[in-house]
């Protein structure tokens, strides 16, 4: 008797689930359940259209999800964290728009890259002073610089473009290493590893967990909370540059224009990967699942015509949807026990 | 203090907008004269409307992304039903952009109240699906002005007492909320459930209720908007407004209310759109390149939250010395 009331307590006090050993168990199937989602798509898709069973036609709709997944991977760490950053396509507008002006001056493509990677890295510096030093939220630091970012680039640009990247920089977003795979697959491949290691075997991944689930009680074992996320800040803008330099290398052009929207599919695919919005659970491997679930859906709808906008209406749905469902489904089970 | 502190900010804001007055003022005289104030107050009159919605919503805690969709899709919408049914009287039009935009906002705050959802990712999605409805209603067609009727497009520039439709709209607007939120009980759980959720509770107000009812609020005025923005550029095409959110919060944030929820003033937020509804004004007569509005307000939005905090740091100090001082 006693036992039963002890266990039932926690439900109706809202500890946090993940001290629920069942919520646990849910978010360890999490992982599952998305890949026989994407095992799923992956059928339907091949019988929907007779172009998706073509290597050729695979390996192009990688790039669905490459660049983004690559900010996903910090992002899902910052999101951990309890924080969140909506100016990465900002900063992609912003590096981009660095790199093409370097290219007016004659930068080749080791400089450009250094640039586009020191543009992010100090973008994320910037969100990073404004909330982990002067200790803003960081939703509405990085709305602003959503708008500073890209309006950066609006001044430099006006609706002009950049163009004229040296040949070589295309090897970036364009180049194949072996057969069908992508330069842009091999660097995704070693990011999700390093940032899943950093994540799941490092101290500092511990850190970024413990930060997520009690702020104050992380600070009072000892972890640097604000040195912490100002790291993840950094990573952050640092993967926003990287994702620049394929992006830009891909397109071959710069326009201020460049991924717009795409703060929205980063934090769906981090989300859709079973990162709790709030902060405190998460891992790298779904949001790899999370990646592949996203660019099979708009790669298979690609080829079955749909317009993109369209497909906008689908990965809203998709957000809202999956963290819907659980909560749904929670509230069903409750009721039914009573 | 609270009540101290507001209007301070409300001064230094309206110190900021004169200020700016002056400087295009001493290039360009024709700037303030009172017609061309005029036309910058209408112009400025869709952020004030939506800036005023997205602060009930800033203050119960939450934040409302989709206020620039659902203009666009409402507005889309009603010059559709124009376009099929010219005969349609304006304050039917008006009421069902009203509603629509209304019924938009109840889905954002059902999914906020029932599901616990988190509004960022709520309005987020809501933002891309409305967006996307657009496509699929309209076919990516542009609703153009010769489509429209002369009633539709005419209402919101109709004189009446010296200025236009559209600038009574948001000064009605204004008066309704400087009531409502001073002197309903709505106005005032609103204010309750951002300043203190738990304590609003136990002073007997439903604060998922409440959040619902700000994003219903929120929804409707954008609804309303969406019909005088699309009558008003007698164009209506999926990308409308794009962009448009970031603008009225940005227009929230310098009107000094607190993201955190619980501070914010009606004041504030029009003198926060009116602010933003001059630089832009004033970019093209001092000779900016309208390039420079995006960085502008993203600048201003930044220097207004930190502007912001050190104010409520301050405020949260003293309170701590004068009550935990005795542990």
């Amino acid at each position: 008797m006693s036992d039963s009331t002890l266990q039932a307590r926690p439900e109706t006090r809202h500890v946090p689930d993940r001290l629920n050993s069942r919520a646990f168990r849910t978010l360890r199937s999490w992982e599952s359940l998305l890949l026989a989602v994407a095992i799923a798509i992956f059928i339907v898709n091949s019988f929907a259209s007779p172009y998706f069973l073509n290597v050729w036609n695979l390996s192009d709709a990688t790039f669905n999800f490459t660049e983004k997944a690559m900010i996903a991977f910090a992002m899902a760490l910052l999101i951990i964290s309890g924080e969140i950053d909506l100016s990465v396509a900002s900063i992609i507008a912003l590096a981009s728009t660095a790199m093409g002006l370097a290219v007016q001056y004659g930068a080749g493509t080791p400089e450009l890259v250094v640039i586009g990677l020191a543009v992010g890295l100090l973008c994320g510096a910037f969100n990073a002073v404004f909330v982990t030093i002067m200790g803003l939220p960081s939703i509405v630091v990085t709305i602003g610089t959503m708008s500073l970012f890209r309006g950066i680039s609006y001044i430099i640009l006006g609706d002009d473009a950049f163009r004229g990247y040296p040949a070589s920089f295309a090897w970036f977003g364009q180049g194949y290493i072996y057969w069908v795979f992508t330069v842009e697959m091999l660097f995704f491949v070693i990011i999700a590893l390093a940032f899943g290691v950093l994540l799941h075997k490092t101290n500092f991944g511990r850190a970024v967990y413990a930060i997520g689930n009690n702020p104050t009680g992380a600070m009072f074992s000892g972890i640097r909370v604000q040195k912490v996320k100002f790291i993840l800040f950094l990573l952050t803008g640092l993967m926003s540059g990287a994702a620049a330099v394929f992006l830009t290398s891909r397109l071959g052009s710069t326009r201020p224009s460049i991924a717009t929207g795409m703060e929205l599919e980063v934090v769906t695919m981090v989300v859709l990967g079973g990162v709790n919005i709030l902060g405190g659970s998460g891992s790298i491997p779904g949001v790899v699942i999370a990646a592949f679930v996203m660019g099979l859906v708009t790669f298979g709808l690609g080829l079955l015509n749909v317009p993109g906008i369209v497909m906008s209406i689908f990965i809203g749905l998709l957000l809202i949807g999956v963290i819907a469902l659980p909560r749904l489904w929670t509230m069903a089970a409750n009721r039914r026990r009573g | 203090m609270v009540s101290r502190l507001i209007p301070v900010r409300e001064a230094i804001l309206a110190g900021a907008i004169l200020v700016l007055l002056a400087l295009v003022a001493s290039r360009f005289a024709g700037f303030v004269a009172p017609a061309n104030l005029a036309n910058v107050f209408n112009d400025t009159a869709p952020l004030i409307i939506l800036a005023l919605g997205q602060m009930v919503v800033i203050l119960t805690r939450c934040i409302d992304l989709s206020v620039a969709a659902n203009l666009a899709l409402t507005g889309m919408t009603v010059a559709m039903i124009n376009v099929a049914m010219p005969g349609l009287p304006i304050p039917v039009i008006i009421a069902v952009a009203i509603a629509l935009g209304a019924v938009m906002g109840a889905i954002n705050g059902l999914l906020v109240w029932k599901l616990s959802i988190p509004p960022i990712v709520v309005t987020l999605g809501t933002m891309t699906i409305f967006r996307g409805t657009i496509f699929l209603i309209s076919d990516g067609k542009w609703v153009n002005a010769h489509e429209m009727s002369a009633a539709f497009t005419g209402f919101p520039r109709a004189a009446f007492l010296g200025l236009p439709v559209l600038s009574w709209a948001a000064i009605a607007t204004i008066l309704v909320f400087g009531v409502m939120m001073a002197r309903t009980p709505l106005g005032r759980s609103i204010f309750a459930v951002g300043g203190n959720p738990h304590a609003a509770v136990y002073a007997g107000i439903d604060v998922g209720r409440t959040q619902f009812l700000a994003f219903v609020i929120s929804g409707a005025l954008a609804g309303l908007t969406g019909y005088l923005w699309v009558a008003r550029y007698a164009v209506a095409y999926v990308d409308i407004a794009g962009g448009f959110e970031l603008e009225v919060v940005a227009a929230c944030v310098i009107g000094g209310i607190s993201i955190a929820g619980g501070i914010g003033s009606v004041g504030g937020a029009v003198l926060g759109a009116i602010f933003l509804g001059v630089v832009k004004n004033a970019l093209p007569v001092v000779d900016i390149s309208p390039f420079w509005q995006l960085a502008i307000s993203g600048s201003a939005i930044l220097i207004a939250v930190a502007f912001n905090a050190r104010a409520g740091k301050a405020r949260g100090r003293i309170i701590l010395k004068s009550t935990v001082a005795p542990t």
